[in-house]
């Protein structure tokens, strides 16, 4: 088995929880896995991605060729097609519907949804919203999404539950809990939309 | 056995803790600061009592590294690339004195430039120094190599460079770890003349630095990080350095490329595998993350050897390398996704809402607006994103503390007032000698002082500023009434407009300081100190 996925956001929405979430979830079960991010200047607003990599097979490089992602998971609708570039024949992009605005020329909400509904498979969810309502957290967004990537992540979903545990355990069952609610939300939504 | 998640950066901490290194030294700088952050946080580095402060800057943090390596114990002193430049004073003679305890020298280089002004190879910083340098090709071997290059600097008594690049710095993998040995004892050097670099002695070392450059390649000879790999084909060998290895084999998943390989990961390159490549195939294809530096060297001048890279066009002459780029060099083709539709903007980093720095470049633009604009020398920190809209309010980002002496030469030669913008942090690192050039010539510049009172660009480290800048600018020599503490917050934008102005008519050296804590750094200390109180309550 063999997932490349690039998750991408933009700085500070903490799409490095979710990387790491699918690292302790990969290293516990003895795969191995590569996942790239970044650091420093472009924290600040800018684009950030990630690229994630987990095989049962030795992995080389850090990056993931292009046109090799199977999946693009994206928190925010615009950065999810920046990577397009990324997203193998038949790969899925699986982003929240709600975006980020912080830069003047952002393009009309209508048009984005139009480019992502003509793109052969997505998912494209409202994880705010989910986690707000039916999570009960909003800050559990993140999870949310990951769940909605989970059908595509060749990685048993048990094991993304115990990633969760591993990265929230030190903050009581009631995090834990909560996000593991939201992961089961994505995943609910995705199944019923892809 | 059971792996650890690890970036790249964290793996050499680690590895370095269980190398049994006693210090820790350096200055922020992307894409190296987590490992000396790593130190900082982990128990056992603690419970090992080492150390693992903040310094001023790169170049005393090299020194106090090449201190406890003078006493005999292992150190380790990390930077990121520019951070050699401040450092490479030390760093050249270092080579001279050489080690007694183990000494690695850690630089991330950044090509492509993701957080940088250049994108400069520190391969060729190793090579000038003529010291052995390690380039991990994975996270697994940046551990093993920062144990190994304590073993490597003792057994020959030369500093060792270690040379990761951005890609391996924040990549994240699972890495095994070894049992820890212990720290070296307090141990003087034998020759109590080592490391006084009068020149009669530092002729002495250096013939001794020459005369190591063949013990230094036959370690990377038998150096189990090389390698040669056996093929088939012929036609072509291939010499891949550091993660040049990783992508090479990234487009054979079944490791059936059919070329002969030379892997290196320890410099200098490893003779008898490259001649014997050379010997046996067509052509040689190097593929090397940053400068053409092995390329260079085997083609020479006169381009006698057959050999391709980055300097024919195979692959880009700048920037990092991907796996596309080498497979294009190998001839594959690649079938690339999508193209990024036309309706996705740039998004930039921007300086965070409620930053200070805003409202220092509001009211500074509005000054300068009236002298007249391209006056404003800068620096390197948060507020270089001050060059960006919406403000274009600096004209220079050049090297760490250049604001303060460029808007000197500047004035000197007539562009008066000029203005130089830069952080606290940047300030002690590099700035204030050049206050004090401005000083002793009474340069009419005026300094803002942006404090944040932290290191907010890498990650919001203290500043070795805090608490001391009104002291150090005083000590200098700037006269106590041109020294101006200010809150930058909305409501005092005309106070601090008419601070700007006047400081500006006055044809001497001016300081002022506009003083709020990082944004982002204050939500941090918040949540630290929730956090200790939750514990403290839970104890209770």
């Amino acid at each position: 088995m063999k997932t490349d996925m690039v998750i991408a956001g933009v700085g500070g929405q903490g799409i490095l929880s979710i990387a790491a979430a699918l690292g302790f979830a990969a290293l516990d079960n003895d795969l191995y896995m590569k996942q790239a991010e970044t650091h420093g200047m472009s924290q600040r607003g800018g684009d950030v991605q990630s690229f994630m990599r987990i095989s049962d097979q030795p992995i080389y490089s850090d990056l993931i060729p292009k046109g090799g992602a199977d999946i693009i998971l994206s928190v925010e609708p615009m950065e999810a097609l920046r990577y397009l570039p990324f997203l193998k024949k038949g790969g899925y992009l699986v982003t929240n519907s709600t975006p980020f605005i912080n830069i003047n020329d952002y393009p009309e909400e209508e048009k984005l949804v139009e480019t992502i509904h003509s793109l052969p498979n997505y998912i494209l969810i409202d994880a705010d919203r989910i986690a707000k309502e039916e999570v009960g957290s909003a800050r559990a967004f993140n999870f949310v999404m990951l769940g909605a990537a989970s059908p595509f992540i060749e990685v048993p979903f048990e094991y993304l539950e115990e990633g969760i545990r591993k990265i929230f355990c030190k903050k009581g069952d009631d995090v834990v809990d909560m996000n593991i609610k939201a992961l089961h939300a994505g995943r609910k939504f995705a199944e019923e939309h892809k | 056995m059971q792996k650890s998640l690890l970036l790249g950066v964290e793996a050499i901490a680690q590895g370095a803790i269980d190398g049994g290194m006693s210090g820790v030294y350096a200055y922020p700088g992307t894409p190296s600061t987590e490992i000396t952050e790593y130190v900082q946080h982990s128990k056992q580095a603690k419970e090992l009592n080492i150390h693992s402060k903040w310094s001023a800057n790169e170049k005393t943090a090299m020194e106090s590294a090449l201190g406890m390596s003078y006493a005999g114990k292992r150190a380790m002193v990390c930077m990121k690339h520019v951070g050699l430049n401040v450092a490479a004073d030390c760093f050249m003679n270092a080579a001279i004195t050489g080690a007694n305890g183990g000494l690695i020298i850690t630089v991330a280089d950044d090509p492509s430039m993701h957080s940088s002004q250049n994108e400069q190879d520190s391969r060729v910083y190793g090579k000038f120094a003529m010291i052995p340098i390690l380039e991990p090709s994975n996270q697994q071997e940046a551990y093993e190599m920062a144990r190994f290059g304590f073993e490597l600097s003792e057994a020959f008594g030369t500093p060792v460079m270690m040379r990761i690049t951005t890609r391996l710095a924040h990549s994240r993998a699972g890495v095994s770890i070894q049992e820890a040995v212990a720290q070296n004892e307090l141990k003087l050097p034998e020759d109590k003349l080592q490391f006084v670099l009068l020149p009669g002695i530092a002729r002495k070392r250096y013939k001794m630095l020459l005369s190591n450059q063949e013990k230094f390649e036959a370690a990377a000879e038998d150096s189990f990080f090389n390698f040669y790999k056996e093929g088939s084909d012929k036609s072509m060998g291939i010499i891949a350095c550091g993660i040049g290895y990783n992508y090479l084999m990234e487009n054979y998943p079944n490791g059936d490329c059919p070329y002969p390989i030379v892997k290196v990961s320890q410099y200098p390159l490893p003779r008898k595998m490259v001649e014997k490549i050379s010997a046996e195939c067509d052509q040689v294809m190097v593929l090397e993350e940053g400068y053409p530096v092995v390329e260079e060297l085997l083609k020479g001048y006169l381009a006698k050897e057959k050999v391709i890279g980055r300097l024919d066009g195979t692959l880009s002459r700048d920037g990092e390398l991907t796996p596309d780029m080498v497979a294009k060099a190998l001839g594959m083709s690649i079938e690339e996704g999508m193209e990024i539709p036309d309706l996705v903007a740039a998004r930039p980093p921007a300086l965070c809402v409620g930053c200070s720095h805003h409202d220092v470049y509001r009211a500074l633009n509005e000054v300068v607006a009236d002298y007249g604009t391209g006056r404003v020398f800068s620096d390197i920190g948060c507020y270089t994103l001050g060059a960006l809209p919406p403000y274009n309010a600096i004209n220079s980002c050049v090297d760490m503390g250049a604001s303060v002496t460029m808007a000197k030469g500047a004035a000197d030669a007539g562009l008066i007032p000029a203005v130089a913008v830069i952080g606290d942090s940047t300030f002690t690192h590099s700035g204030m000698t050049g206050l004090l050039d401005a000083i002793n010539e009474k340069a009419p510049i005026t300094v803002i002082i942006s404090d944040n009172e932290s290191i907010s660009m890498t990650g919001g480290q203290e500043s070795s500023a805090k608490g001391k800048l009104e002291d150090i600018c005083e000590g200098l020599g700037v006269e106590k009434e041109h020294i101006h503490v200010l809150l930058p917050v909305p409501k005092k934008h005309e106070e601090i407009k008419d601070m700007i102005r006047k400081e500006c008519d006055y044809q001497g050296v001016s300081v002022i300081i506009p003083r709020r804590i990082c944004v982002q750094k204050n939500i941090r200390d918040q949540k630290i100190k929730k956090a200790a109180k939750a514990r403290a309550a839970a104890k209770a």
